[in-house]
């Protein structure tokens, strides 16, 4: 195994979802059929103990991307593939059990995540059951103890029920089910965007102190760029289903290149009151239903070209970076 | 790890958890039964009749399944407070010379015993039925329930007929009480699994999509792990209250079905029998055959769909 190879690797990931009517009405309507490309030609790739985040507005794929990492969706087209297996080809079961384990994700809204009529311990022990991690209940009740110390929690919060938690405890707890299995990757979808601001510090620090303690790799959803900041490695920034740059955090917050990610930065609010003139975001994101011709972002482009509406530009990379974008040099 | 990430504890732990049974007394349902005092009387109504039922054995002067016990020269006998009334008969007695009251308590216990059982086999299957569907969804989907609506447009009562009619050409040759017990059951239950099939399938279209389910289907659990392991105890809250409703529905089916003729035999009397046959002689004059097993029929059905209601009213926090 070459050391330098990435933990995950996405090569050309697309979704469409098939978005039209019944087939009677289509027929008596006469309309066509509606395709949402919700995800086109993503690629990306996420080094060991790294974490990438991928930011975007509402709609522009971000959760669709982590559900077909994960192995929730299918996709239409594209690759991922985890350590060296390729997660949609494998057929043999137990490989993909193997690579099950090592994949948990935590999800948004803490109060749909956990069963509401499950006991915690049950909730946190389904893994370790799935995938036999341990013998005997008394294993997996010590078992289920740690990973409650582990997130924070007290060893007897097993006995009660997730209503009886906080939003910011059951996403603990959610963090404590997705390391039951002991995984090297974990997909967090907007992780804190349902909590409190006060109680998204917490989780956030807490997902970084397990990182560094068991040596994570992560992939972050969210649509907070301060949160991002705190949290990414390397940034992916996405626009209507496709990936229109890829940077180091540090870089892409100093030297944004994309004309739609400078949009972004360009809102957030600046706390130094440096009295910066700041520019609003304009329009909103195209329906992916019929996006525009060419660049999708083109008709909110200060710097749109001619070409811009006709071809869609092809993502460059070079020296660790993907831009796609006809108006500026890599 | 980072101190700030520690979890403030405000409950506090010092005191022992208290049981399930002092919690329940304690709850909001409780104190919405004992706030109405309808509710009340239904309830006390129901437990003395269901106490009384399967005590008959005990209870009943006398056993009406037993044919030597049975004298037809006691036929129609008229209640203890009439002239001619006799004291072995305390509510009279019917055209076989059987006591009513008797009579009465063992058919209570089938008419009980066929509802629950109806309600239990109906429930079973439109749970199992409506949670495939709505978990599975598309062709499963449309099939099911395209069965449901075509059950739908017939009324119960016919199905059940229907179902009661073939079974019991089917077994002809067991012509006994218990067979003809067992038929009722399943047609009574197939006649209302509709009902359980769509609510169920309702709430779990909107169970499926939760992001407990996506967990599970993350760790590779099997598609009917994840429905009766994680749905199925998130969609039963609803269908608690229409099986208590449908007990009252099932009982009335039954006592109609014996009514008809095609229910329990004569020799196994349930009070919908009784009622059949009380009816014949009710312009004779000879009331007690119809009046007692047709007022136990009804106050029977009417405590259990007060309770219904209720149960209904209280689970659902919105009409509170």
């Amino acid at each position: 195994m070459k050391p330098e190879r990435p933990l995950v690797d996405v090569q050309g990931l697309s979704r469409v979802f098939d978005a039209s009517k019944p087939w009677l009405n289509r027929m008596l309507e006469g309309e066509q059929r509606m395709l949402l490309k919700a995800v086109q030609d993503v690629s990306l790739q996420i080094g060991r103990r790294e974490t990438f985040a991928l930011v975007g507005e509402s709609g522009s794929g971000k959760s669709t991307v982590a559900k077909m990492v994960v192995g929730l969706l299918q996709p239409t087209a594209g690759r991922v593939t985890i350590d060296g297996v390729d997660m949609w080809k494998t057929t043999a079961s137990d490989e993909m059990t193997a690579l099950r384990r090592r994949i948990q994700m935590i999800f948004q809204d803490p109060y749909a995540s956990l069963n509401p009529r499950w006991r915690v311990g049950a909730i946190i022990a389904d893994p370790l059951n799935a995938f036999g991690l341990t013998k005997g209940r008394d294993e997996t009740e010590a078992k289920v103890a740690e990973l409650l110390r582990l997130v924070g929690l007290d060893p007897a919060d097993m006995h009660k029920y997730p209503h009886e938690f906080s939003g910011g405890q059951r996403q603990r707890i959610c963090i404590a089910r997705a390391l039951s299995s002991n995984p090297e990757f974990l997909v967090c979808d907007e992780p804190t965007s349902a909590l409190d601001v006060s109680v998204q510090a917490q989780i956030l620090n807490l997902m970084r102190d397990l990182q560094d303690q068991l040596g994570l790799t992560y992939l972050f959803i969210s649509h907070n760029l301060a949160v991002v900041r705190h949290m990414a490695t390397r940034i992916g920034v996405m626009y209507l289903g496709r990936l229109v740059e890829s940077q180091p955090s540090a870089e892409l917050f100093k030297a944004p290149r994309h004309p739609y990610t400078r949009m972004l930065l360009d809102a957030v609010p600046d706390l130094k009151m440096s009295g910066r003139q700041r520019r609003m975001i304009e329009g909103e994101i195209p329906n992916p239903i019929s996006p525009p011709a060419g660049c999708a972002f083109h008709p909110r482009c200060p710097l749109a070209l001619d070409r811009c509406r006709v071809d869609v530009p092809t993502p460059f990379a070079s020296g660790g970076r993907t831009l796609a974008c006809h108006a500026v040099e890599v | 790890m980072n101190d700030s990430s520690a979890p403030k504890d405000v409950l506090d732990r010092s005191k022992p958890p208290r049981s399930r049974l002092a919690r329940s007394l304690d709850s909001d349902i409780a104190a919405s039964f004992l706030r109405s005092r309808v509710v009340v009387a239904a309830g006390i109504a129901a437990a003395l009749m269901v106490l009384a039922a399967f005590g008959a054995p005990l209870l009943a002067p006398s056993n009406p399944y037993d044919l030597n016990s049975v004298n037809l020269l006691d036929a129609n006998t008229p209640p203890v407070w009439h002239k001619d009334g006799d004291r072995r008969f305390l509510l009279g007695s019917d055209n076989q010379g059987r006591d009513i009251l008797s009579t009465m308590l063992y058919g209570t216990r089938s008419s009980i015993l066929i509802g629950l059982l109806a309600v239990a086999f109906a429930l079973t299957l439109g749970v199992s039925l409506g949670l495939i569907a709505g978990y599975v969804g598309g062709r499963v989907d449309s099939v099911i329930m395209r069965v449901a609506d075509v059950q739908l447009t017939f009324p119960a009562i016919l199905t059940a007929l229907l179902v009661d009619g073939v079974a019991s050409v089917m077994f002809k040759n067991q012509s006994g009480g218990t067979t003809k017990f067992w038929i009722l059951v399943f047609s009574i239950g197939l006649s209302y699994w509709v009902q359980y099939a769509r609510t169920v399938r309702g709430v779990t279209l909107v169970e499926r999509n939760k992001e407990y389910v996506q967990a599970a289907r993350l760790i590779g659990m099997n598609q009917f792990s994840i429905m009766f392991r994680h749905v199925l105890p998130n969609v039963l809250s609803p269908v608690l209250v229409i099986a208590t409703i449908n007990l009252a529905l099932a009982i009335i089916t039954e006592a109609t079905l014996s009514f008809l003729g095609v229910g329990l035999p004569p020799t196994t009397p349930s009070l919908g029998t009784m009622i059949g046959t009380g009816n014949e002689f009710l312009l004779s004059g000879d009331y007690w055959m119809v009046l007692f097993p047709g007022l136990t029929l009804a106050i029977l059905v009417l405590s259990v769909n007060l309770l219904g209601d209720w149960l209904r009213d209280a689970l659902n926090p919105k009409l509170r």
